[in-house]
């Protein structure tokens, strides 16, 4: 609302929930424009970089065909396999250490860490959900994969893999600011997160033994929902949506909850 | 009005916590000027950041029935990527006030000219700080924060701020901190002192100035709180100065 007491800058009495909107609004501008600038060809990298690895593994896959005689869409199998580890390896990335190149904001008593941590969340789901369209489409266009089979499917398994990066994203984030090793260890273990997630295989070619181990990994059920919207009649997807749903809520009520622990601290220097 | 009551505030670090501010009770009326003084580390800074809600106290209560400003110190808070206007934007987008009838004051108060358009990073520190006034006077508050942020700038500048202020806006609240006892007197009608993390109130600058003068070294053994074991208590500052305090 842009009445008369906005122009005068007089305060108007708004609900936190409006607060909060205009907050976290006025984050994502700040820090889209940080990061990308004015000049629009850094937003391009968005893109780039998950077709660049999408590229390369079709590639490496399409050259194993004979080996793994699969018949499952490798195109498509790269696009939901890479597009889904970039939402939940990109979203804690950028909120660890969040703190401190927003030290400043805090003194403002309407953004709360969580405001800084939710626009960080929500710029890198608009930007990794961008170019998993964007790919999809153009991969369409020449004739790579199909369109998908069951598209509220896709849209749904997108959301959950979104939700538990972003619940990953705000658990991570404030733990960091606590503990220096969350920092220094979260690289390493997305690294050996990156294979067991799906992103390379099929749930059903492995040994049964190994599958009812990395099903615990939730986001391996997000990405099994994914491909099944996206190829399900030609493949056997293994997922349970209640148990990614319990993992998420459980994960975001302990990420909340580590939330309220970050505080501005002692020092004087923002 | 705002109404601190037993406002503690204790901050960890390396060898346990530290109190900073204990039970501290102050309430400041509207239209009523505080002036804050106290040593380096005495807890001005940490009291104008509970008052400003951006710091929650480790225990007590804090009410404002006012609109209390960000402490204006702040010539950082800018992110240097930025512009001087797009920084502008962001703090009008914060506080809901409209940004278009509000960017000429700042380009004409500031002085910056040409450079409101330029990365904040290229400022030299006068700038910033020009800037950083000019920005928080674009919101109306009832109450202002100004911790130490006049002393930037040079005398034509600093009198544009007196102006801005304490003419334009003599009927409202603020809260002062600074070490210049001429400055309190000639802008402020009450004054405290913190000291050992408590504060006191003068009715007059002089008597503060001279309390401040005359003050015995701190008693560093009654505040600050002893360790507490390795593995016990990290969580908990209350149960640590609650433990103090019978001790003390």
């Amino acid at each position: 609302m842009r009445g008369k007491a906005a122009v005068t800058g007089n305060l108007s009495a708004d609900s936190p929930w409006r607060i909060s909107g205009r907050v976290i609004g006025a984050l994502l501008l700040r820090e889209s424009l940080t990061r990308y600038g004015r000049n629009n060809i850094g937003f391009l990298w968005l893109v780039v970089e998950p077709m660049l690895f999408t590229l390369v593994v079709t590639a490496l896959w399409t050259a194993m065909r004979q080996i793994h005689r699969s018949d499952i869409p490798i195109a498509a199998f790269a696009l939901t396999g890479y597009s889904s580890v970039l939402l939940w390896r990109n979203m804690p990335g950028r909120c660890i250490r969040a703190l401190k190149s927003n030290r400043a904001l805090l003194f403002h008593r309407q953004v709360r860490m969580l405001d800084v941590y939710l626009a960080r969340i929500l710029l890198e789901f608009v930007g990794v959900t961008i170019s998993f369209i964007v790919l999809g489409i153009a991969l369409w266009a020449i004739e790579w994969i199909n369109s998908p089979e069951d598209v509220l499917a896709v849209f749904f398994a997108w959301m959950l893999l979104a939700w538990f990066g972003g619940a990953l994203a705000l658990t991570l984030g404030s733990m960091s600011e606590r503990f220096n090793m969350v920092e220094k260890i979260w690289p390493a273990v997305a690294l050996i997160l990156f294979p067991l997630s799906g992103a390379a295989f099929m749930v059903d070619a492995l040994p049964p033994q190994a599958q009812s181990i990395l099903l615990y990994l939730p986001m391996l059920h997000g990405v099994e929902y994914l491909r099944e919207g996206f190829f399900g009649s030609q493949i056997h997807a293994h997922f349970d949506i209640a148990y990614l749903i319990v993992a998420n809520t459980l994960l975001t009520l302990f990420g909340l909850s580590q939330v309220k622990r970050v505080v501005l601290g002692e020092s004087n220097e923002f | 009005m705002i109404e601190l009551r037993k406002v503690s505030k204790s901050y960890p670090t390396t060898h346990g916590w530290r109190e900073i501010l204990r039970d501290v009770n102050l309430v400041v009326q509207r239209g009523e000027r505080l002036g804050v003084v106290g040593r380096n580390g005495a807890g001005k800074s940490t009291l104008v950041r509970l008052i400003s809600g951006a710091e929650r106290p480790t225990s007590g209560s804090i009410e404002r029935s006012m609109s209390v400003s960000w402490p204006l110190a702040f010539s950082g808070g800018f992110q240097p990527a930025l512009t001087g206007a797009d920084n502008l934007r962001f703090i009008c987008r914060i506080y809901g006030v409209d940004f278009e009838s509000r960017i000429a004051f700042v380009e004409e108060f500031s002085e910056l000219g040409a450079y409101l358009h330029e990365p904040v990073g290229i400022y030299s520190t006068g700038m910033r700080a020009r800037l950083a006034f000019a920005i928080s006077m674009v919101v109306e508050f009832d109450c202002y924060l100004i911790d130490e942020v006049i002393a930037v700038g040079d005398d034509v500048f600093r009198g544009k701020c007196d102006v801005e202020l304490f003419e334009k806006r003599s009927d409202r609240a603020m809260i002062l901190v600074s070490h210049n006892f001429r400055y309190l007197r000639d802008h402020c009608n009450r004054f405290v002192l913190i000291r050992n993390g408590r504060i006191e109130e003068y009715d007059d600058a002089e008597k503060v100035r001279l309390a401040y003068k005359y003050m015995p070294p701190d008693d560093e053994d009654e505040i600050q709180a002893s360790a507490p074991a390795v593995g016990q208590d990290a969580r908990s500052p209350l149960a640590d100065t609650t433990k103090l305090r019978k001790t003390a």
